[in-house]
């Protein structure tokens, strides 16, 4: 993809910027405490953009008052699953909200191998597009290995 | 932070340079937390000056850093012993305020648990439990209230070994993060200590809270009172400091905590008394003070028994 150098799946807050250090991703998680979000840590090796639900590695972290604790959670998914996804997400329980107002990815697989465009021919010279990534032709668990 | 290392970096001062420790610890607002201790918390004079000696080692560290003498970050982990109703809870919630003014945690909160917030009930919930606690305390001072009771040697299999494991591993990796105090009476905490070595040589500082003297839970009550608006008649004084004589011979006497309750049951009766004096119009001053006979009608006077 012109656009889209190296291939990288754009989900989330910054994900067209270059990946975040951990001093960004404490203050992003700061900005998310202080308005009072809950922060949790999800992880996936599906990258479909429909693909909404991830995994929740461990609990969601509730009352927590200082980034350290969320980016040791991190450290610890990372080291976990090293080839995943994994992305931060902070909820919002404000009635009204009730939605996650914020969330960015903060691990890669190494190779992102992108999507498989598929063109499927339909009655009336119609056309149906569809992508499927090529990482996930291999079963869960066994993708970017 | 790349920002704040800058600034420590354009501080930094060569050899010959001055510092004034007295305007570093005016800017710190250390003193103003410092005065309020002196002034709410009545005695426990040891206690004060661990306190008064930790801010000043923090203090000079902050200096030594614009030399860039760079020495490890002081461990900070406390043990808090004494007898119930020393005031332990009450110093380890000022411990977060002095901390966070002298920069040593970021956000100052207290988070009190005790082993059932730690210790999970089967195989496998101890530790994420433990990592629950051990997250919400971060940037702040963790709080173990009764921590002897984490580990129980008659129960091998008990988890509370586990518990204390990931507390020594946090307490040892991650000191910026938090500050652990833990609490308990003398003679447990000692054998919680020689059976945990590990514990005892990351604690650096061990503070014993001492009884309070008869004079001292005085003040206490007055300072009581004054919170919620009472105050004693000069009769209910003295009548209350013979109580606290009294009260301090009978057994369970739990230092300030016997007092609050004291108090809480001399209200009753002013309440019960007013009440009982109807047609009298009542004045303001009639509504706050605690009269001698509030504090008489205890049982310590007549049967020798603490309330109940």
């Amino acid at each position: 993809m012109m656009t889209n150098h190296g291939n990288r799946i754009t989900q989330g807050q910054f994900s067209f910027l270059p990946d975040l250090t951990d001093d960004q991703i404490t203050l992003q998680i700061k900005y998310a405490l202080q308005n009072g979000w809950a922060v949790n840590v999800e992880y996936t090796d599906d990258p479909h953009p429909r693909n909404t639900y991830w995994e929740m590695f461990g609990m969601p972290m509730f009352d927590l008052k200082d980034p350290a604790g969320i980016l040791m959670e991190i450290n610890e998914c990372r080291k976990t699953f090293p080839n995943y996804y994994v992305r931060v997400t902070a909820f919002d329980s404000t009635r009204g909200w009730e939605t996650p107002r914020m969330s960015f990815i903060v691990n890669r697989p190494e190779k992102e191998p992108g999507y498989r465009l598929i063109r499927e021919e339909r009655d009336g010279r119609c056309m149906g597009y569809t992508i499927v990534a090529y990482s996930t032709d291999r079963p869960e668990g066994e993708r970017y290995s | 932070m790349s920002e704040a290392d800058n600034k420590v970096a354009a501080e930094q001062l060569s050899d010959d340079a001055e510092v004034d420790l007295e305007a570093e610890f005016k800017s710190s607002n250390v003193q103003e937390v410092l005065d309020k201790l002196d002034k709410e918390l009545v005695g426990l004079k040891p206690v004060k000056t661990r306190i008064r000696e930790i801010a000043a080692l923090l203090l000079v560290d902050r200096l030594r850093k614009q030399f860039e003498l760079l020495s490890e970050t002081p461990t900070l982990h406390m043990s808090f012993t004494g007898n119930p109703g020393t005031g332990k809870t009450t110093v380890a919630m000022r411990m977060g305020e002095i901390l966070k003014r002298l920069g040593y945690v970021r956000e100052g909160h207290l988070v009190t648990v005790t082993r059932d917030d730690l210790v999970g009930q089967y195989i496998g919930h101890t530790a994420p439990k433990t990592k629950e606690v051990i997250k919400k305390a971060m940037g702040g001072v963790l709080f173990i209230d009764e921590a002897y009771y984490l580990y129980k040697p008659e129960n091998e299999r008990d988890y509370g070994a586990e518990s204390i494991e990931i507390l020594l591993q946090v307490m040892e990796n991650n000191r910026d993060d938090l500050v652990v105090i833990l609490a308990g009476y003398k003679d447990k905490m000692d054998r919680f200590f020689q059976s945990n070595p590990g514990m005892r040589s990351r604690i650096a500082h061990h503070l014993d809270f001492p009884d309070y003297s008869p004079e001292e839970l005085l003040a206490i009550a007055k300072l009581m009172l004054a919170e919620q608006n009472y105050h004693f008649s000069p009769d209910g004084e003295k009548m209350f400091a013979e109580y606290i004589k009294k009260r301090m011979e009978l057994e369970h006497f739990a230092n300030a905590r016997s007092i609050r309750n004291a108090l809480d049951r001399a209200r009753l009766r002013q309440a019960n008394r007013l009440f009982a004096s109807t047609g009298k119009k009542l004045k303001k001053t009639d509504l706050i003070t605690i009269e001698a006979e509030d504090i008489k009608a205890s049982r310590v006077f007549d049967e020798n028994k603490p309330d109940k």
